[in-house]
């Protein structure tokens, strides 16, 4: 059994006892312990069931890498699936919860999966499921994705905050260990501003855990050293618990930082993404060792030496009392050397190279005691829930048992792979090491900036050098570098001296053993985390998926949330075996970011809650909102969409107020709408090369709606133009509209007619504004005073300066609703004083303010189109019949020569008309009109469809506009339009102004 | 009817490691034109008492100042009562030079956000190197904070002015309070 050690430890502070809770039941650890190390320390060996054939899964790794201590985190709005347990630091009151099983860890009926196993090979869904082909939609992907799956979604609302921080700096060196701390260093003396980021809570990596000695001192006392001297230093800043995520084009770096995952109680934000530009990357992110494949080698207490060794050392945890150690590499005896001298048993290390001499550390195990079986391996694990034993064979043969050692726990190594993940993401090429039977970075194609220099270099492990010798020498020269690459003067010191055993070459075992018939295959796992075993990711080459992304995607192998951080070489050594290629030959799949999952939380940042999306508000908003606006997104704006009443439904608002509008007076904030200020001696020749009137003729004082097409031809906004004097114009643009047309006027005028003169300015919030509408306009503002409104001094379609109640104003005669209308900006600090007014004077005028579904039915009845509308991109003005707006007499306008393509004059272009429906009720939205026939894909052809349909209370009737084929010339005939309801609407079609087609109320 | 009212009437804020506050109107005009002719910039000095800045710059000395837009386009600070008569002697100085001149005090919400971490919480919503030896007094940046755009200067040590349009003024507002809750120093600068 596992168990806590007496001695040993030296992450834990074991003067304070933490209590946490597994599947119910209270265990203990101590600060400074993973959740993975306090569970070991309890005993609990067996910490999920596996994702296809749920077979028990115990604790391999000891840190980023682990496939398969996934655990759920927490309670409702702190529930987090999918947590691993070695990188999850324990915290009193901790609750975890283990994954995929039912109904229990122990006793898990998804097991008889296992037993079907041989049913159930790599493709198996693909080629189970695929008939018949309406039951996988609604049979078997229903079924499989309530089986699938590892953690469950949260179901509550994550009760935490995150952040992001943007940070600069010169280097930025991802990794703390030695290597890290090294580069960091050289950098920093040089003068560079150094960001160092360490994914764990501890400086130094592994490197104390391992042997060796810098300067003639123990590692850990040179990290401590290394450590102090940074963190005096002004120019580097470090931060541990922040993971180097990925890495982006022009030096941009995600880091996540795990603020309180240890300390959940403590104010602030939980995540916090970095968002770093660093001048120069150095990823030092150390290596990941390599499981072998055997069979039985996921069963519970098999375990990674490198593993094994820092539970022992960091957290005093003992695997068990006697632990068989297996590797094809010198790395492992370490961990043998490790477990003497912790005082537990070490049965023998089956080391499946043939040596003729042995190595220094080969020498210490021996020497210590142990008995070492060269050229042997594991032919394969006994037990089930846990480790009980090893059966032993030749590595050679094909797994005669030759003896049999009782044990707790299996310490295997099949070497070490550097973290090239981080060098990869952005292009970062690999070479094949034969002597250490790995992918390291090829520093001669690193990731290039834009001025064609690498921005990534890699040191230490992750550059492939394993000896601390190396590791020094590498960490302190590409430190340097990175100082070189930013600018800096670099005066070398000479590297640190570092001591380190002679190793004995790794032999390379991807089979253990190499002969292994499909019985031992089988069993033999390469990705814990999806079930992928050695036979499955044969059987894919063997099926023809030879391609290495394609035997992924077959088999999984290298999926989910591990991402094959132990799985992938040791699969791709399998693929290449069975496709007969060598290892380079096949590749890696793509790495991508980020290293491990990042939350969701720290990706949205502050975006969540009231500062999700921006709300725009006009100056009247709150009065808004206290009046019973019922609100309507529009672009990023909300505007009032009705002001209901109490006792009334929306509906019933809408209808009222549209009412009231051509019976009374209502008013509209209109405060939205976009306005740009277009001035420059040229402005009227630019903006008749932008609208499709003419607007240089028009007289200052006056006001013309005005078109604007793409130089596709089609129609993108539409707004009334007012001339203020000789060079200056203003532009109204649609509410959505205003930064969108301002950006293409600019886009314009900057990239293409840059020798007009004239200059733009976005003036849209400067102003409220307010529609004053009605047949009681007029008599509202002449209540208020200050200025003549009268229809002869300011005419339909004119504008005037003056002042009303007191206040600065410039009125615009404009009407988009068919009435007697006034469009009146003021300032918007004066926003709501002016809508208070108005109200006040309003109220013997039987005044209501309306919202934007008034406004739609009042454009309606008068036929007006409006922008999304009547217009979706891909509608030109002359498909609505405003052939009036389209100037004849000027030579060009933006849109006109696309306008005049074939496609464009086609007499079988839908056209704008009117429809109303028989029997008075209201088409639905969108309804397409049904003609005879099919078109070449069976499909039923299509003769038209509605834009726009509204009740009209005024008419008393459904009333909409529709483009159809030859609409204006079918003037009276009867069109079927489906709905979506069964019913089918017969409209006839007819002029689309429905009300006042003189427009003599809105000339009064 | 002269009684100008702030996007948030003054809002202020200070329950965590930073405070804000919304800044009376401010006075703001928007010039454009061609920033080496001597008479644009004239035309801004003469109000604003200051000198044209450089690329990436403000001159701002309380309630007045210049602050460089874009390589066309200056905006000059006054007093909010001082707008219209200002906007009347730049129009003048400018007769005749093809220039845009128009006030945009009231399309603006104006912040102040203050203390030691005050560095932090722009940092952690504009992407700008506020490292105090990087973004110092007399700097101006024209950026977005969060979703939206925005421009700050610093106009003391540890209290930054931020601009942003009128309609966002309150979702600015609530972004400085998130990114300045307790607890969320990052204790880098």
């Amino acid at each position: 059994m596992s168990t806590r050690l007496a001695t040993g430890g030296r992450l834990l502070n074991k003067e304070k006892a933490v209590r946490f809770t597994f599947n119910g039941q209270q265990m203990r650890g101590f600060e400074g312990d993973t959740l993975a190390s306090a569970l070991l320390a309890n005993d609990q060996m067996l910490v999920g069931r596996s994702f296809k054939y749920h077979r028990p899964r115990g604790i391999v790794a000891a840190g980023a890498e682990e496939p398969n201590a996934l655990v759920n985190l927490g309670v409702e709005g702190k529930f987090e699936p999918n947590q691993r347990a070695t990188t999850t630091e324990l915290f009193e009151g901790l609750l975890a919860t283990s994954q995929n099983h039912w109904p229990s860890l122990e006793f898990d009926v998804g097991v008889i999966n296992a037993k079907l196993a041989r049913f159930m090979p790599a493709g198996f869904y693909y080629k189970m499921f695929i008939h018949p082909r309406p039951l996988w939609k609604h049979l078997y992907e229903p079924f499989i994705r309530q089986a699938a799956g590892l953690g469950q979604a949260p179901k509550g609302r994550d009760a935490d905050t995150y952040e992001h921080f943007h940070a600069f700096c010169d280097v930025l060196v991802i990794g703390g260990g030695i290597a890290g701390l090294l580069a960091a260093r050289s950098a920093a003396q040089a003068g560079a501003r150094v960001l160092i980021l360490e994914q764990t809570a501890h400086w130094g990596g592994r490197a104390p855990v391992d042997s060796g000695g810098i300067d003639g001192k123990p590692v850990d006392k040179t990290v401590d050293e290394l450590v102090s001297e940074l963190s005096d230093m002004p120019n580097v800043t470090m931060r541990t618990r922040t993971m180097g995520a990925g890495v982006y084009d022009h030096g941009y770096v995600l880091g996540y930082e795990r603020l309180t995952d240890h300390a959940p109680e403590t104010d602030g934000p939980r995540h916090r993404l970095w968002r770093i530009r660093a001048g120069h990357i150095i990823t030092a992110t150390g290596a990941i060792e390599r499981p072998l494949s055997f069979a039985g080698n996921d069963v519970p207490g098999v375990m990674l030496a490198s593993a094994v060794r820092d539970y022992v050392v960091n957290y005093g945890v003992s695997p068990g009392d006697r632990t068989v150690i297996v590797t094809n590499n010198d790395d492992a005896y370490r961990t043998a050397i490790a477990l003497k001298a912790a005082g537990l048993d070490v049965p023998v290390i089956l080391d499946a190279r043939v040596l003729p001499a042995d190595s220094p550390l080969m020498a210490e195990a021996k020497a210590a005691g142990i008995r070492v079986m060269m050229g042997h391996g594991v032919a394969k694990v006994l037990g089930g829930k846990r480790v009980t034993g090893v059966a032993v064979c030749l590595q050679a043969g094909e797994g005669a048992v030759r003896e049999e050692f009782a044990c707790d726990a299996v310490a295997m190594s099949g070497g070490w792979s550097p973290v090239v993940h981080l060098w990869s993401h952005c292009g970062g090429k690999l070479l094949w090491d034969n002597d250490f039977a790995m992918f390291r970075p090829d520093v001669d194609k690193a990731p290039t900036g834009a001025d064609g220099a690498a921005f990534v270099s890699p040191a230490g492990a992750a550059n492939g050098h394993f000896g601390l010798t190396e590791i020094v020498g590498d960490a302190h020269a590409m430190g340097h570098a990175a100082a070189r690459a930013t600018g800096y003067e670099v005066t070398p010191k000479p590297a640190p001296d570092a001591t380190s055993f002679e190793e004995a070459p790794l032999a390379p075992v991807w089979l253990m053993p190499q002969g292994a018939g499909a019985p031992l295959r089988s069993k033999a796992w390469l990705d814990y985390q999806n079930d992928v075993k050695v036979s499955d990711v044969q059987l894919a080459a063997q099926e023809g998926f030879e391609s290495v992304e394609h035997a992924k995607r077959y088999t999984t192998l290298g999926m989910a949330t591990d991402q094959g951080k132990l799985s992938n070489i040791n699969g791709l050594a399998i693929l290449s075996g069975a496709l007969n290629q060598p290892i380079p030959q096949t590749g890696t799949t793509t790495f991508r970011p980020p290293y491990t999952p990042i939350s969701m939380g720290a990706i949205a940042g502050e975006a969540r809650g009231k500062v999700f999306q921006p709300v725009r508000r006009t100056p009247m908003h709150a009065w808004h909102d206290e009046n019973g606006a019922n609100w309507e997104p529009v672009g990023h704006w909300r505007r009032p969409y009705a002001y209901v009443r109490s006792g009334e439904s929306v509906h019933d608002a809408v209808m009222r107020e549209t009412k009231n509008v051509r019976e009374n007076l209502g008013l509209l904030d209109a405060s939205t709408l976009g306005k740009l200020i277009v001035k420059g001696p040229d402005a009227g020749k630019f903006l008749d090369l932008l609208y499709t009137n003419m607007m240089s003729t028009l007289k200052p004082g006056k006001c013309r709606y005005g078109l604007m097409c793409s130089e596709n031809g089609f129609l993108i906004d539409d707004g009334v133009v007012a001339r203020i004097d000789e060079e200056t114009f203003l532009c109204h643009t649609t509410t959505g509209g205003a930064e969108r047309i301002h950006q293409h006027i600019e886009e314009w005028l900057q990239t293409e007619w840059w020798d007009m003169q004239v200059y733009v300015a976005n003036v849209t919030e400067q102003y409220a504004q307010i529609a004053v509408v009605g047949p009681n306009a007029r008599k509202a503002l002449e209540a208020l005073g200050g200025m003549d409104v009268s229809a002869e001094t300011l005419g339909f379609m004119e504008w005037a300066d003056g002042t009303l109640g007191g206040f600065k104003v410039r009125v615009y005669r404009i009407s988009f609703s068919g009435e007697l209308s006034y469009e009146i900006a003021v300032k918007a600090s004066e926003g709501q004083a002016f809508w208070d007014a108005l109200m006040t004077v309003g109220d013997a005028l039987a005044v209501m303010p309306y919202g934007t579904e008034a406004l739609h039915i009042l454009r309606a009845e008068k036929g007006f189109i409006m922008i999304g509308d009547e217009t979706d991109g891909t509608v030109i003005p002359q498909d609505l019949g405003l052939h009036w707006a389209l100037s004849k007499k000027k030579d060009d306008y933006l849109g006109k020569r696309a306008q005049e393509r074939t496609h464009m004059t086609d007499p079988e272009r839908w056209r704008l008309v009117g429809l109303e429906t028989v029997d008075g009720s209201v088409l639905p939205d969108g309804a397409y009109a049904m003609a005879d026939g099919a078109n070449e894909n069976g499909q039923r052809t299509m003769q038209g469809r509605v834009t726009s349909s509204y009740h009209s209370p005024n008419l008393n009737r459904g009333i909409a506009m529709g483009l159809v084929l030859h609409g204006p010339e079918r003037m009276g005939e009867v069109v079927a339009f489906p709905g979506t309801d069964g019913t089918t609407y017969q409209a006839k079609i007819v002029s689309p102004v429905f009300y006042d087609p003189e427009g003599e109320k809105q000339n009064v | 009817m002269s009684n100008p009212l702030s996007a948030l009437n003054g809002a202020t804020w200070s329950d965590g490691i930073a405070s804000v506050v919304e800044v009376p109107m401010q006075g703001m005009i928007t010039l454009r034109g061609d920033l080496s002719d001597p008479v644009i910039k004239a035309a801004a000095t003469a109000v604003a008492s200051v000198d044209v800045p450089g690329q990436g710059h403000a001159n701002c000395d309380d309630s007045r100042g210049i602050c460089w837009m874009s390589p066309d386009e200056l905006l000059v600070l006054c007093s909010y009562e001082d707008v219209a008569a200002n906007l009347e002697k730049m129009q003048s100085t400018l007769d005749g030079v093809h220039s845009l001149c128009v006030d945009v005090s009231d399309a603006r919400a104006v912040f102040e956000v203050s203390g030691p971490y005050a560095r932090e919480v722009l940092a952690k919503l504009a992407p700008v190197d506020l490292a105090p030896d990087q973004f110092t007094k007399g700097m101006f940046r024209r950026t977005r904070m969060a979703q939206v755009p925005a421009a700050f200067w610093l106009q003391d040590t540890d209290c930054f002015r931020i601009i942003c349009f009128r309609s966002h003024a309150q979702y600015v507002f609530d972004l400085l309070t998130v990114a300045a809750q307790k607890g969320s120093a990052v204790d880098l600068f």
